[in-house]
């Protein structure tokens, strides 16, 4: 009703201590930027612990696996159908690595919708001949293009160009650290022996560096042909089929009815990476719990803040209550008072934020294991920023209740008697 | 005083049977059966020794003192049992006050002080409030203090504010506390005169606690009390 008499009244009360007001204001200020700050950059962290995973992870991967088949004869068989059979020391049988069509599943795949893309992947494993001694590593054969494209492969050859594994004949792009265990550097002819005792000589084009050590020191790259004639196989031979979809929630249930179409074994990347979904929960976890109690602290600094002001106030509240002021208004007034703290408090935070992010995100951080990464990462989601502005109006909410409802119930008549 | 004849009539504030009773620390009646009236456009004194109750009467007398028995009617209302916001507005409308120590909000120039009650009560726009208080300053010669900040006037000065805030939603009463308790001979006499000529020239209403007997001997009517019951009338 009166409301923009009731603003008046407030902001004349806020700038008449205009020093008081910006103390609270400032506590205020300064956690939201803190909660930005702390929250933005621990989930940029995040958002890079995963990437480092997460982003070469196929989102669903397709292949088959080495198992003894589920139905054995036995109990296939009509007579003993009704019978419990005990078979013990079951082996897989004759199954092979290879995905069985793999050249119509891979089509079918790629005109799937919900799929960015796919690619096809061979692992073969080898040992590196270093002198006398040999190093077993695995080779993965791939579509450097689509790897590119889909997961980034570019960003982790770290030295030579990785369109040579497929430009070079007889290429590899070695593992940094397999690289520093054989000495070999770009240019240079390595030694492979396959599993089948074939023994090959690739010539390095490039080092790939993944930020984990352990597999550095075992995996290198080479084109698919390449791969494929290591292993002596056709040109249509692939182990893996690689799956990015346009969206990642949706991997368990494409996982499962690619599993069921294709009748293949097809893992999903939740699956494949649990633990690091919940390492990023975790941390997130801390970063709100820190950034909330640094509101509830500033929260704590207006209750306090208020709490005095409506001492000095005694008089004012008594003569506005005396000259036809009702409890509800002053009530007002001084919730009013609170959230004009927490609101422009926490605007001047959000900035301060975001620059504090900025700051961050200069800052040059440079490391070995990480060769995409050159400063410190910074998420700068929105979500932050309307969290932390709800959050210091709502914590400004309950700092100023308590005071405003101890004003609204100041009786005039003892205060102007008893002066 | 043309036509004050049949506007005595008029009762404009009725008291019957109050009773008060302090209970801290020990029980003690501080107003006995009080009954009176009051008629449009009498100028009242309320006077008695310190502690004979007349001060508690006015606070109960301008709804803010709602702990009592009896009744209370303003302008033909009863106001004994009504809820806060409702006397709330009823003083804003109704009553103006003037205390002893001039009370004034320090964050608000003169002229937004005057004006405060009438933008409460919301009858007329900004402008017009604003005109309004303009014209009472005017009248109580104050205008030149309007634009200046409420701590920077004098105690004279700031008593003659608060009378043009109390008039400025043309209330049915002014009440004061001891209203020149806090003021020198000169400025006692001025905002004396101002009452004087409110009640005579523009047939306002005043109820005035003092104890200052010269005060009261110009008045129209006086009230004595003594231990919490009215003794004259």
């Amino acid at each position: 009703m009166n409301f923009k008499l009731i603003y008046s009244i407030a902001k004349s009360m806020l700038l008449a201590r205009w020093r008081q007001t910006l103390v609270a204001a400032v506590g205020v200020t300064f956690s939201i930027a803190m909660f930005i700050t702390l929250l933005g950059f621990m989930n940029g962290l995040n958002d890079m612990l995963d990437g480092l995973i997460l982003n070469r992870t196929p989102h669903v991967r397709l292949y088959n696996e080495i198992k003894p088949s589920e139905n054995q004869p036995v109990n296939v068989a009509g007579q003993y159908k009704n019978s419990y059979n005990f078979i013990s020391s079951v082996k897989a049988g004759i199954t092979r690595q290879e995905i069985y069509n793999s050249g119509p599943i891979l089509q079918a795949v790629k005109a799937d919708e919900r799929v960015l893309g796919a690619t096809p992947k061979l692992l073969a494993q080898v040992f590196f001949n270093e002198g006398t001694i040999e190093i077993t590593g695995v080779i993965n054969g791939i579509d450097v293009e689509e790897e590119s494209r889909l997961f980034n492969f570019q960003d982790y050859v770290t030295a030579g160009n990785p369109i040579d594994a497929k430009n070079v004949a007889n290429s590899i792009i070695l593992g940094k650290g397999l690289a520093d265990i054989l000495v070999a550097d770009i240019g240079d002819v390595v030694q492979v022996t396959t599993a089948q005792g074939e023994r090959f000589s690739l010539k390095v084009v490039g080092y790939f560096q993944s930020g984990i050590q352990e597999i550095d020191k075992v995996q290198s790259y080479a084109s698919i042909a390449t791969t494929q004639k290591l292993l002596g196989k056709p040109a249509n031979y692939m182990t893996d089929i690689q799956v990015k979809l346009h969206d990642l929630e949706q991997a368990p249930a494409v996982a499962r009815e690619y599993a069921q179409l294709f009748n293949i074994d097809a893992e999903d990347i939740q699956t494949a990476n649990a633990q690091f979904e919940t390492g990023s929960n975790v941390r997130s976890l801390i970063s709100y719990a820190v950034g909330v109690t640094l509101l509830i602290v500033a929260g704590f600094g207006i209750f306090n803040i208020l709490n005095m002001m409506i001492y000095e106030k005694m008089d004012s509240i008594a003569i506005l209550k005396a000259t036809g002021f009702s409890g509800r208004d002053v009530n007002l007034v001084f919730l009013l008072i609170a959230m004009s703290i927490g609101f422009f408090g926490g605007i001047v935070g959000l900035v301060f934020g975001f620059v504090f992010s900025a700051i961050i995100d200069s800052i040059p951080f440079v490391t070995a294991a990480l060769p995409t990464i050159t400063t410190y990462p910074v998420n700068y989601d929105v979500v932050y920023y309307v969290i932390g502005g709800v959050f210091s109006l709502i914590t400004t909410y309950f700092a100023g209740f308590f005071p405003a409802r101890k004003a609204s119930r100041v009786d005039p008549v003892e205060i102007i008697r008893g002066k | 005083m043309k036509g004050s004849e049949e506007k005595m009539q008029e009762i404009i504030l009725e008291a019957r049977n109050i009773n008060k009773e302090f209970h801290d620390p020990v029980t003690v009646q501080v107003l006995r059966d009080i009954t009176f009236t009051v008629n449009k456009g009498e100028f009242v004194s309320v006077i008695g020794k310190s502690g004979c109750g007349k001060s508690t009467l006015l606070y109960i007398l301008s709804t803010m003192d709602t702990d009592y028995t009896g009744e209370l009617f303003i302008d033909k209302e009863l106001m004994s049992g009504r809820p806060d916001t409702e006397l709330a507005r009823i003083r804003n409308e109704k009553i103006g006050f003037v205390f002893q120590f001039h009370y004034l909000l320090n964050e608000f120039t003169v002229l937004r002080n005057v004006m405060l009650p009438g933008l409460k009560l919301g009858r007329y726009s900004e402008q017009e409030v604003e005109h309004r208080a303009m014209e009472r300053l005017k009248m109580l010669g104050i205008d030149h203090l309007a634009a200046q900040s409420a701590y920077r006037v004098s105690g004279g000065e700031k008593q003659r504010v608060a009378i043009a805030r109390a008039l400025i939603n043309d209330p049915h009463i002014i009440m004061g506390d001891e209203p020149t308790g806090n003021l020198d001979k000169r400025n006692s006499d001025t905002v004396f005169n101002i009452f004087k000529e409110l009640a005579e020239e523009h047939n306002q209403t005043l109820l005035i606690v003092t104890h200052d007997s010269e005060f009261a001997e110009n008045t129209h009517r006086i009230i004595e009390m003594e231990d919490g019951r009215i003794i004259r009338s």
